[in-house]
């Protein structure tokens, strides 16, 4: 009976770090579902890129009090869970505290653990204030209701309980306490337990700790659901970005190949086509649904905290329009994990008659002025921007379904070179003109 | 007004320092015609030997691209790269960021491999080499504020291009809230210029010059003739445009200087 509580250990261990082995292979088969791109060049750029953004959280100082907070809660969140690697040694070898021979070095560590604690505790505080008494507008989007407004609570919760969970851990420890060493925040807290006895203390401080590693173990597999998923995603997202200026969008390779060979003088456009070609399934020109974008972009889906610094920068969003780049996150994310449960549920995707372009609407893609306002702020490198213009793609060379006034602009492109309807031949009228 | 064509040089054996692309708004829209002959006044000035294709030079796509309309893009961009490369043009500056965005980035995919530059940017490059002074003049002292726009700015990096040219006019350069990185579109780019916007409480440009208008410029300065018809739409609607004037850097420079 004696190695119960490390057997019971073993087994909340073990389960926790299986079933978030699954998310994690199901995140990456959903991915996959996205269509090649190339991103294994530049490979030191993306380092230093990655290290600058995700590691650095260089981005998200360009809003300096969020940004601010927001470096406390991740330093603390990966300083603390040194801690974790304490638990969980103590939990499997019933050992308590098992660094402590370290001594005033272990002090040490446990103080800034214990302040990091603190200071984590204040920043979540100011967060959800900044969220439900504030109520920056940022938050409070039309996309932000139900589980996208209660899943950012949620998050807040969760740490403000592990982290209070830490310090009273810390507090009702009495060796610990005696030992006067590391304390440095619990210590406040112990003499409001002072009446408290021995007994019940023990099984406080017990109570704590295994609160406290469940509670990491929980928040663990709940990522795979939650917008907190960036807390892992960051890193390759930063990584995979597009590395090119934001101006630049990306050639269709298919439609050169096209254009080329109707330009090319030499080729007879009505030869019988060879049988290699005959064979090729044509390719879909832009995107109607996931599988039409490429995994960056569904990796950029997963990535997205749903901060909303995108949207509240967005031109058309702040004039009212529909178009909130980060609902076209959230719809690209919330798609693929319809297909992916298609997946799970079939054994591979069966047509289930729904598209991406389902959700996202027109009025939502032709509202963009692609200014690239959304890619600059986007803490973690995301590019709403490229899914709206292969989006207008599909629409476009698919459907044939652009706005009125495009297509006359377009055909005024095709026929006199301008967008507008003006003679070619009169482009040098100017020089000439008062 | 001196404007050479680049069939005139070939005719005529030469090869210019520069081509000039106009593009279809400083070659057709009567604000941005202006802004076309005010950067020619100053080649002249300059003596720069540069050229326009006149009328071999097509739409650069950009409208298309930026619709969805990837063929018709290409079919524009791979035949005017056809005539520059048939001309073996090496430089190409325009007064246009969107032209000059996708010359820039999105023809060398395509067969065209240019220097391409930004007026401001080549102005810039002139008054570095000595071959242009800008002075005070008209403007001293006066307020301005430079809009950026999303095709220069952020789109390319290109910040200080512009606001160098503009304090080089001995004026106080005011900065709106949201400039830079953080600039706010106008609202034309993505092909907006050519459609009714979507349904909103708000026009862009409106928002945009809104803000303009709470620095209390004397002058919305721009580098973008889509830019510039936004902003003037914007200060008509306001009921500004007896105090607040709507000009391209361009013009500053040949006004301030009575070019
Ligand atoms: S690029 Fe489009 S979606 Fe992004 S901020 Fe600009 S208008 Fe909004
Ligand atoms: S796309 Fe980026 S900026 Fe927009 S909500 Fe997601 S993480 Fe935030």
């Amino acid at each position: 009976m004696q190695y119960l509580p490390n057997i019971l250990f073993a087994i909340l261990l073990i389960v926790g770090i299986g079933f978030f082995t699954k998310n994690v292979r199901k995140l990456f088969r959903n991915i996959k579902l996205g269509k090649s791109i190339d991103r294994s060049d530049h490979s030191k750029l993306r380092w230093v890129n990655m290290i600058n953004i995700a590691l650095g959280q260089s981005k998200m100082v360009r809003r300096p009090v969020s940004g601010f907070l927001h470096i406390i809660v991740y330093v603390g969140f990966i300083v603390i869970n040194i801690e974790v690697l304490e638990i969980i040694i103590d939990g499997l070898l019933g050992t308590h505290r098992v660094f402590s021979f370290l001594g005033g070095f272990y002090g040490l560590l446990i103080s800034a653990f214990e302040i990091l604690a603190l200071l984590v505790l204040i920043a979540v505080i100011v967060f959800w204030l900044r969220r439900m008494v504030l109520r920056i507008p940022r938050f409070w989007n039309k996309e932000m209701k139900g589980f996208p407004k209660n899943d950012a609570l949620y998050i807040l919760y969760f740490e403000m309980v592990l982290m209070s969970l830490f310090l009273i851990m810390n507090a009702t420890d009495t060796h610990f306490q005696q030992a006067n060493s590391g304390n440095i925040i619990s210590q406040f807290i112990s003499p409001l337990l002072a009446n408290t006895n021995a007994e019940t203390l023990h099984i406080i401080e017990r109570s704590a700790w295994w609160l406290h590693i469940a509670g990491i173990l929980v928040f663990l597999n709940y990522l795979y659901y939650s917008k907190h998923l960036h807390i892992l995603l960051a890193f390759p997202n930063t990584y995979f970005a597009n590395l090119d200026v934001k101006g630049k969008l990306n050639n269709l390779q298919s439609v050169t190949d096209e254009v080329k060979m109707m330009l090319d003088p030499n080729i007879d456009p009505f030869a019988a086509p060879t049988e290699t070609e005959n064979d090729k399934i044509p390719e879909k020109f832009g995107a109607e649904d996931i599988f039409d974008l490429n995994w960056v972009q569904l990796l950029n889906a997963y990535t997205c905290t749903e901060c909303g610094r995108c949207t509240s920068v967005c031109p058309a969003n702040i004039t009212g329009k529909e178009l909130s780049p980060r609902a076209i996150m959230m719809k690209t994310r919330d798609r693929i994990e319809e297909v992916g449960k298609n997946i799970d549920k079939n054994g591979h995707f069966i047509a289930d008659g729904k598209v991406l372009t389902d959700t996202i609407t027109s009025e939502e893609i032709w509202a963009c002025t692609s200014c690239n306002a959304c890619v600059e702020e986007c803490p973690v490198n995301i590019d709403p921007l490229s899914i709206i213009i292969d989006m207008r793609r599909f629409q476009v060379m698919e459907k044939s379904a652009a706005p009125q006034e495009l297509n006359t602009m377009m055909t005024n492109i095709e026929n006199n070179g301008a967008p507008w309807q003006y003679n070619q031949l009169d482009r040098l009228n100017w020089k000439d003109e008062k | 007004m001196n404007v050479p064509t680049m069939a005139e040089m070939m005719a005529q054996g030469k090869q210019p320092e520069i081509l000039f692309w106009v593009g279809c708004a400083g070659s057709f829209d009567d604000r941005a015609k202006k802004i076309t002959k005010a950067f020619v006044k100053i080649l002249n000035k300059a003596d720069v030997n540069f050229a326009v294709l006149g009328t071999e030079e097509s739409c650069s796509g950009d409208p298309a691209k930026r619709s969805g309309n990837e063929f018709l893009f290409q079919m524009q961009a791979i035949s005017n790269i056809e005539v520059m490369n048939a001309y073996e043009i090496k430089k190409v500056v325009t007064a246009c960021p969107h032209c000059f965005n996708t010359l820039k980035n999105e023809y060398p995919q395509l067969g065209g491999d240019f220097e391409v530059m930004h007026h401001t940017q080549f102005l810039k490059s002139l008054l570095d080499e000595g071959r242009i002074t800008i002075q005070g003049g008209a403007y001293k002292g006066k307020r301005i504020t430079f809009h950026d726009p999303c095709y220069l700015g952020r789109a390319n990096e290109v910040y200080e291009a512009p606001r160098e040219l503009i304090q080089k006019l001995e004026v106080e350069l005011v900065e709106m809230k949201r400039c830079k990185s953080n600039g706010l579109c106008c609202g034309a780019g993505g092909a907006q210029m050519f459609k009714d916007s979507e349904k909103g409480n708000k026009d862009i440009n409106i928002e945009r010059t809104e803000e303009a208008l709470e620095v209390k410029p004397d002058i919305i300065a721009t580098g973008c003739p889509f830019c510039n018809t936004m902003m003037t739409d914007g200060i008509k609607n306001k009921e500004e445009e007896q105090n607040i004037k709507v000009l391209d850097i361009v013009e500053l420079i040949v006004n301030a200087q009575d070019l």
